[in-house]
């Protein structure tokens, strides 16, 4: 390793160097520049610019075009002269020299911002020949087609002369033609496109035939060279140009339509052959309704979703956007009924109704509204409060998470089945079916057959990646398309395998494709009943006299790195994720029944990542045993957590509040942040880098409901 | 493969501070305070700011102020947003932020807003996303973010939103790392991850790896040291960083060293730069390299700074 490295000046100080004279002149020029240049000095000295100091700051730029005060300097003289000016011919000389500048200061750097930026600044002075500059952008992007600098300058002249989007989409062909390769000329065609779709000007650009006349460009790319990433990015595009809907659905709700609920308030719910996934406990005296949608919404409330019950007048319904970053927009919405004042002890049920009919104000995050009016009901029935049990139910008793205190019991289980998915029974009304166009899924289909032929040509990784889409994204259009029955997942076997070849064939990758395994690897176990029922076991309570049956959802030791499918999951009270590879949690903040939570033995790097648990108002057990809380100096939650540094919880929020004595609590603001909010009886977190006796004493402090701590009484 | 020679770096960094006559220093004259950050930044993530007399430099950088309440690249230029932002980071780093007229500072950054919730860099009214992030990223640091229409600022960033879920200057503008930074930056400072397709944009980023694991700025383009901070930062903030091979990339930053006279160059066997140190010593430090401090993704600046800022009260 000893040997010396010759070491290059990168291409523009090498240019540069090359030239001693330029040199030279460089360092006088640059010792005279700031103080003579300087515009606010210039601005405060009346405006002195004498012939001199104008060469001497045009030379520098043409040498330098980075030197941005000199820049200025120019301005303030141009804006000097054109004042006194009015003849047009002369002005057009002044701005004609500043073009000629500018153009000569891009030969030398064409990145230069400054430069850029000063033509444009000129452009804005005068009436000029546009022409020219599209003359001038031609040749700089014939030089350097990626330029970004000249592709934004050519958006602005374009707008300024009132180019049609055709032309310029034209433009975009012609240079994809003579070169695939050429990202920016995609990306472009990517906004222009988008302008010209989104006029929706019906007939004379329809959108069917305009994406697959795209298709087939961006097949030439792709298939010319797999390895270019130039197409890859404007296929992904099109495919969810293809199918992404366009009106938000109702995909699924907790209570589901039909559903008897049988709720206790402050009780436990014994001895009911009912199915525990539809009982609920309350400690609040409340119960939640979700609202789950297909994408991303804002704008649920008792406006546009109507609830009827005897529970609360609509108009006090206050409905929650289940999103962990106080944004007001989320997939997953949901509002709290309040249990009535009842002595009343028999089991008497309410029914409660839900309509989603006035609901155009429920807007997706592209602009689309909610369209598809829909409603269902439900009953609540209360279970008579027996106060013997009030000391039971979940966190009354130590959860312990061993196998042995699992068992499976397929009978009972396929009793319960009915209402273990929480689908929506009314997700898309037949008469949307007629009018959905066949378009997307011939088109998917045709694009899937290219993709394998592709495959069985050359072995290539964006062929593979894009074919597990394309399959992917034709389950997902079918399952709109037929009852939820019917929503079974085709292709989930072959996608899996796919991306486990992609593990292998792009290593450096690989946790991405394991990211989108485990999402599909969700998919496909929750996809119909029979296979999610092998994952639901009883949990048999120790001591009790085993009338207190609790469902466990087992996923665990599925090497999940990433969990989805949560719509289908809202009715899940108790959950084991553990001896799995997560590193994420997001989306569980929607399972608002959570009552136990088994988390241990995955790759949790911080608390910041438990910020779903936030919202989780019935966790009362959480397992985070054995995760790597602590162990990293980067924390990749930081910014996906609410807190003062995004400035997403109050200024007026203090850690110091808790401070506990020997313990500096800017280390453990997040441990704060999270548990504070929490009522847990519960928590188990021996196995990670954080956890002294100091920091359980916090844990104690900030927990005041906490009954167990690692297995320690804590009182 | 050698290690970190983080005691050849501190070296080269002291060295370039002193420099002022070669043909570098000159052409970096006008932005002598955004080299002052990455100099001083670098310094601090290899635990040897103390090596710097603070005094000097907050003398120095007070110098650079204007009426205006702007900093410019060096005494004597213009005040831009640019080496405004590097003037605050810099007062951060050295816990010397009281020096500054908050009001006046924050006066300057406020006027430079657009009534489309775009800034402009200066008077002179270039609009560029990186501006907004360096407006909320300073108005952040000085707890001001309220004195600007934060909604308006993040929905013109948004509008800058590509088909690859990347983020261009201005709307139409191609998608590119640094740019993404910056956007993500802001949003992430301004609580608006949730406008990311996290799973869309991280894909892109991690395709920046090459083969030689450097990363690029954007699709088919040569690899650069610079990247693996704005690459990386990015992917951090979404929380995708583990979809890059880390190894491979802390391979490639070690190989751009310049293991005699210590420095950082973009790519392996070219010559060295204070621009490229910092965003290699940086890039490290994203990727937990042992010995090296902590810094924080979106801020740029080192974790227990920012955590100073926001907690320490």
């Amino acid at each position: 390793m000893g040997g010396v490295v010759k070491r290059k000046c990168t291409e523009d100080l090498a240019n540069l160097r090359s030239q001693k004279m330029q040199q030279l002149l460089l360092q006088k020029l640059l010792n005279y520049a700031p103080s003579k240049l300087n515009s606010s000095i210039i601005t405060i000295t009346n405006c002195i610019y004498t012939k001199e100091s104008l060469e001497i700051c045009s030379k520098l730029l043409e040498i330098n075009p980075e030197a941005y005060t000199a820049w200025n300097y120019r301005k303030l003289a141009v804006e000097h002269y054109l004042q006194s000016e009015t003849d047009p011919d002369s002005i057009k000389t002044i701005l004609s020299e500043e073009l000629r500048l500018v153009e000569s200061a891009l030969r030398r750097n064409f990145k230069s911002y400054g430069a850029w930026h000063h033509r444009k600044w000129v452009l804005s002075k005068g009436d000029l020949s546009l022409d020219h500059e599209f003359r001038l952008l031609d040749q700089f992007q014939k030089a350097d087609s990626r330029n970004f600098n000249a592709w934004n300058y050519r958006r602005f002249v374009a707008a300024m002369k009132k180019v049609p989007d055709e032309e310029e989409l034209k433009f975009t062909t012609d240079m994809i033609n003579s070169n695939f390769s050429n990202y920016s000329a995609w990306h472009n065609r990517s906004i222009l496109l988008s302008h010209l779709l989104g006029k929706r000007v019906q007939g004379s650009f329809p959108r069917e035939e305009v994406l697959t006349e795209e298709y087939e460009l961006v097949h030439q790319a792709l298939f010319t060279d797999p390895d270019d990433q130039s197409g890859w990015f404007y296929h992904l595009w099109l495919l969810d140009q293809t199918v992404k809907p366009d009106a938000p659905v109702l995909v699924s709700s907790w209570p589901v339509q039909g559903s008897d609920v049988i709720a206790s308030f402050n009780g436990n719910l014994n001895g009911c052959a009912s199915s525990p996934f539809t009982n609920f406990h309350s400690d609040t005296g409340e119960f939640p309704l979700i609202l789950y949608f297909n994408q991303v919404v804002e704008g649920v409330n008792s406006a546009t979703v109507t609830v009827e019950s005897i529970f609360d007048k609509n108009g006090d319904l206050v409905w929650r956007p289940l999103s962990t970053n106080y944004s007001r927009n989320a997939q997953a919405w949901v509002t709290y009924l309040k249990f009535p004042d009842i002595k009343d002890h028999s089991l008497k049920s309410y029914s409660v109704e839900v309509s989603l009919a006035h609901c155009q104000g429920i807007i997706s995050s592209s602009g689309s509204h909610y369209i598809h009016p829909c409603q269902f009901a439900f009953t609540v029935s209360l279970q008579p409060l027996d106060l013997e049990y009030t000391e039971r139910g979940p966190g009354v008793e130590m959860v312990v998470w061993t196998d042995d205190y699992f068992y499976t019991n397929e009978t009972l289980l396929q009793d319960l089945s009915p209402t273990i998915l929480s689908f929506h029974q009314q997700r898309i009304k037949e008469d949307h079916d007629a009018t959905a166009s066949m378009w997307p899924s011939k088109t998917i289909a045709n694009e899937i057959a290219l993709f394998r032929e592709l495959l069985s040509e050359i072995d290539c990784k964006i062929g593979k990646l894009t074919l597990a889409r394309l399959l992917m994204a034709h389950d997902t259009i079918m399952s709109y398309n037929k009852t939820p029955s019917a929503y079974n997942k085709v292709h989930s076997e072959e996608v899996l395998e796919l991306l486990s070849d992609l593990m292998k064939l792009d290593p450096s990758h690989s946790r991405y494709y394991k990211d989108e395994h485990s999402l599909v690897l969700m998919q496909k176990v929750t996809s119909n009943r029979e296979l999610l029922l092998k994952h639901c076991w009883h949990y048999r309570e120790s001591t009790s006299s085993n009338i207190h049956v609790s469902i466990c959802l087992r996923l665990n030791n599925l090497s999940l790195s990433r969990i989805g499918s949560i719509e289908i999951l809202l009715s899940v009270q108790m959950l084991d994720l553990s001896h799995n590879e997560l590193r994420s949690i997001e989306g569980l903040e929607a399972m608002q029944l959570l009552s136990c939570l088994n988390l241990s033995n995955n790759k949790l790097h911080s608390f910041t990542a438990l910020e779903p648990l936030r919202l989780l108002k019935s966790l009362k057990v959480l397992d985070i045993s054995y995760n790597e809380m602590g162990a990293h100096s980067i924390d990749t939650r930081r910014y996906l957590c609410s807190s003062p540094l995004s400035h997403t919880v109050g200024s007026d929020w203090n850690v110091d509040d808790c401070k506990t004595d020997g313990i500096n609590m800017t280390n453990y603001w997040e441990a704060v942040l999270i548990f504070r909010g929490l009522n847990l009886t519960q928590l188990d977190i021996v196995g990670n880098a954080v956890t002294d006796e100091k920091f359980k004493l916090l844990l104690v402090k900030i927990l005041p409901t906490l009954k167990w701590l690692d297995g320690d009484d804590v009182h | 493969m050698g290690e970190l020679e983080m005691e050849k770096h501190v070296l080269y960094i002291l060295s370039v501070e002193k420099k002022k006559d070669d043909f570098e220093s000159v052409v970096m004259e006008h932005l002598r305070i955004n080299g002052a950050y990455w100099g001083l930044t670098t310094l601090d993530l290899l635990g040897k700011l103390g090596t710097v007399d603070s005094d000097e430099v907050v003398s120095w950088i007070l110098k650079c102020q204007h009426d205006s309440g702007g900093f410019g690249g060096n005494i004597g230029h213009d005040p831009h947003i640019l080496y405004t932002l590097s003037a605050v980071q810099i007062l951060a780093l050295l816990n010397n932020l009281d020096v500054l007229d908050v009001d006046k500072l924050t006066n300057y950054i406020s006027g430079l807003q657009n009534e489309d919730g775009s800034f402009s860099g200066d008077v002179w009214g270039e609009v560029d996303t990186r501006f907004s992030y360096i407006a909320i990223c300073c108005l952040s640091i000085l707890h001001r973010l309220d004195r600007i229409n934060v909604e308006k600022a993040v929905n013109y960033i948004v509008s800058c939103k590509n088909l690859d879920g990347g983020f261009g200057c201005t709307p139409g503008g191609e998608s590119h790392a640094g740019q993404i930074f910056c956007c993500v930056g802001a949003l992430a400072i301004t609580g608006s991850l949730h406008h990311v397709d996290k799973d869309l944009l991280g894909w892109w980023l991690c395709e920046r790896q090459v083969k030689s694991g450097g990363l690029n700025g954007r699709p088919e383009k040569l690899p650069d040291v610079c990247y693996s901070w704005w690459v990386l930062s990015s992917l951090i903030m979404i929380d995708r960083v583990h979809w890059i091979d880390k190894e491979k990339l802390v391979r490639f930053i070690l190989d751009c060293q310049d293991k005699e006279n210590g420095g950082i160059s973009d790519r392996p066997d070219d010559a060295v730069d204070v621009f490229h140190t910092y965003f290699g010593v940086a890039g490290l430090s994203l990727l937990e390299y042992p010995g090296l401090k902590a810094i924080d993704p979106a801020y740029a600046l080192p974790v227990d700074i920012i955590n100073r800022i926001f907690f320490g009260r």
